[in-house]
């Protein structure tokens, strides 16, 4: 999933400082699941709000509403009554959700209440971490299933670099060394073949440094 | 040969090699490098500049290797993959080709956590291993990284690698070595060496494996100047392991300025008797004028 995290209170105050009446637009999709941008965190937002404004001796008007999911069309539809009614749009959905609403409601400024952060998941209550960097070739069979595109600080192909020690990596040492991680499962299948043999360079277009990237589906262009 | 360099050359006729390394200045004057070069003139057979060290912001190790070659010493050219993509990389292969540079070592470069611009965005398009093939491909098939000929005059390289027997997987790094090997290195040369067990060990293994009859070793070290130095080498430095017993003895010292020579050069009469080391990498950073007595003291020239 997405992970992203809330801007300060006083951040978001300070972007939507010109603007009285808002819609706080929560997710319910991966913001919600890591307690970033979902329904509690869309009345927590607007109290946080109100209460800001109060003491600057001003008011605003923040109405909170969830949708599904703000990275499908069909579910950013649904708010334009309510859209209709306010001067801006606060999306505590991902970067994908504030864009769909902004590209949706033309007529509006959508302010977003998060930083997107990664495509990962939960390592335990409370706990994220980043696993894929969308690099539109998975490679993870000749990895041992661990990432060294988004694990591994310098995103090596040969690796473990020389800065790898006791299991760390240089950049922080609570932080596992991608490659150590991929050597020691490797070692413990018997297959350290796999890492002796010689990657070549990435194709990186498959990535992002190919450009904006879009997929089609012919069997479902239809609906 | 390869590349004709006088590094090449030396490595080549079996004598034992002696290099050293030298940290571009963090301005734009070239006098200090031509200063160091007179001095490192004749003790060593080729020195290193490295490139953006610790990811610092610095003159370009391409231009002060064409200071050092007009100087007449010679040059190795470090290369970190860290700042340029392939394509400046084989630009910047023709470039210094073009300009005199004969020797390249190839690296992955210090992260930029560590430097003065924490907050650069790094490349890392291609590692160090594939780096070391990228310049191997263009010498001995003419070829740039995507298969396009290199219609006219290619580059010659003398192609450096670096080993670190002191990081981990302990066994791996003689794997990686070998890999290393695999892509095209020529020469390798080593982290700073304090744990000279550790280091023999290694070279048991590379022994072992045979590699040592395939590319050159060069085994790295570093006068310590202080004990001070030796605590922020053992406790900050990535990928290096410095003893105890060596701290101890720098505290212990009248002259820790003396003392570190001292024990440079027990190491480097150390490291002559191992099977398998070609040569000594000094790496005296900061400190460039202590090399010409290391190198008469270890009696290598
Ligand atoms: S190799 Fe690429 S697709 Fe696979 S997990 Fe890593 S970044 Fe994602
Ligand atoms: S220490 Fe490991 S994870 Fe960190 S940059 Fe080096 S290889 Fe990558």
């Amino acid at each position: 999933m997405i992970v992203a995290k809330p801007k300060p209170v006083e951040e978001v105050a300070r972007l939507i400082d010109s603007c009285d009446n808002i819609l706080i637009v929560a997710c319910g999709g991966c913001a919600t699941i890591c307690l970033a941008g979902g329904e509690k965190e869309g009345e927590i937002l607007a109290t946080a709000l109100c209460s800001w404004r109060e003491k600057q001796g001003r008011t605003i008007n923040a109405t909170v509403t969830t949708i599904t999911r703000q990275c499908e069309l069909e579910f950013v539809t649904d708010i334009a009554h309510q859209v209709k009614q306010v001067e801006a749009i606060v999306s505590l959905g991902c970067g994908v959700g504030v864009q769909f609403l902004a590209e949706h409601y033309r007529d509006k400024l959508v302010y977003p209440a998060l930083n997107t952060i990664f495509a990962g998941g939960s390592v335990q209550p409370g706990r994220w971490e980043e696993r894929c960097g969308l690099c539109g070739e998975c490679m993870l069979h000749l990895t041992a299933g661990i990432c060294p595109v988004t694990r591994c600080a310098k995103n090596i192909q040969n690796g473990p670099c020389g800065g790898s020690q006791n299991g760390k990596c240089e950049i922080n040492p609570q932080l596992p060394c991608a490659w150590h991680l991929i050597y020691e499962k490797l070692a413990s299948l018997g297959r350290l073949d796999i890492m002796m043999a010689y990657r070549p360079p990435k194709d990186w277009s498959k990535g992002k440094s190919g450009g904006p990237r879009s997929v089609k589906r012919e069997d479902a262009t239809q609906r | 040969m390869k590349s004709g360099s006088v590094l090449e050359q030396v490595l080549s006729r079996g004598d034992f090699a002696v290099t050293a390394e030298m940290g571009p200045p963090k301005h734009a004057s070239a006098k200090v490098i031509k200063q160091q070069a007179k001095l490192l003139k004749g003790w060593v057979d080729a020195v290193n500049i490295t490139d953006n060290q610790t990811a610092i912001a610095r003159l370009s190790s391409i231009a002060a290797g064409v200071h050092l070659y007009n100087a007449g010493v010679e040059p190795v050219i470090q290369m970190t993959c860290r700042d340029r993509n392939r394509i400046a990389m084989q630009s910047d292969l023709l470039g210094a080709y073009s300009l005199g540079m004969r020797n390249v070592l190839c690296l992955s470069g210090d992260h930029q956590k560590f430097g003065n611009h924490p907050q650069a965005k790094n490349v890392y398009d291609i590692d160090s291993v594939q780096l070391v093939n990228m310049v191997k491909t263009m010498r001995d098939e003419k070829k740039f990284q995507c298969g396009e000929e290199i219609k006219q005059q290619e580059p010659r390289y003398f192609i450096g690698a670096v080993a670190n027997p002191f990081a981990d997987p302990f066994e791996f790094r003689v794997l990686r070595l070998e890999k290393k090997i695999n892509a095209g290195a020529d020469f390798i040369q080593t982290q700073s060496i304090f744990d000279m067990e550790r280091f023999e060990r290694f070279m048991e293994l590379v022994r072992y494996r045979g590699l040592d009859k395939r590319v050159h070793i060069l085994a790295g070290v570093t006068p310590l100047k202080s004990a001070r130095m030796a605590k922020i080498m053992q406790q900050r430095v990535a990928g290096m392991i410095v003893p105890d017993a060596i701290i101890q003895r720098m505290e212990q010292a009248k002259d820790q300025k003396a003392e570190g020579i001292a024990i440079c050069i027990e190491q480097i009469n150390r490291l002559k008797t191992v099977a398998g080391v070609a040569g000594v990498h000094i790496m005296a950073i900061n400190w460039e004028e202590v090399v010409p007595e290391i190198v008469s003291k270890a009696k290598l020239k």
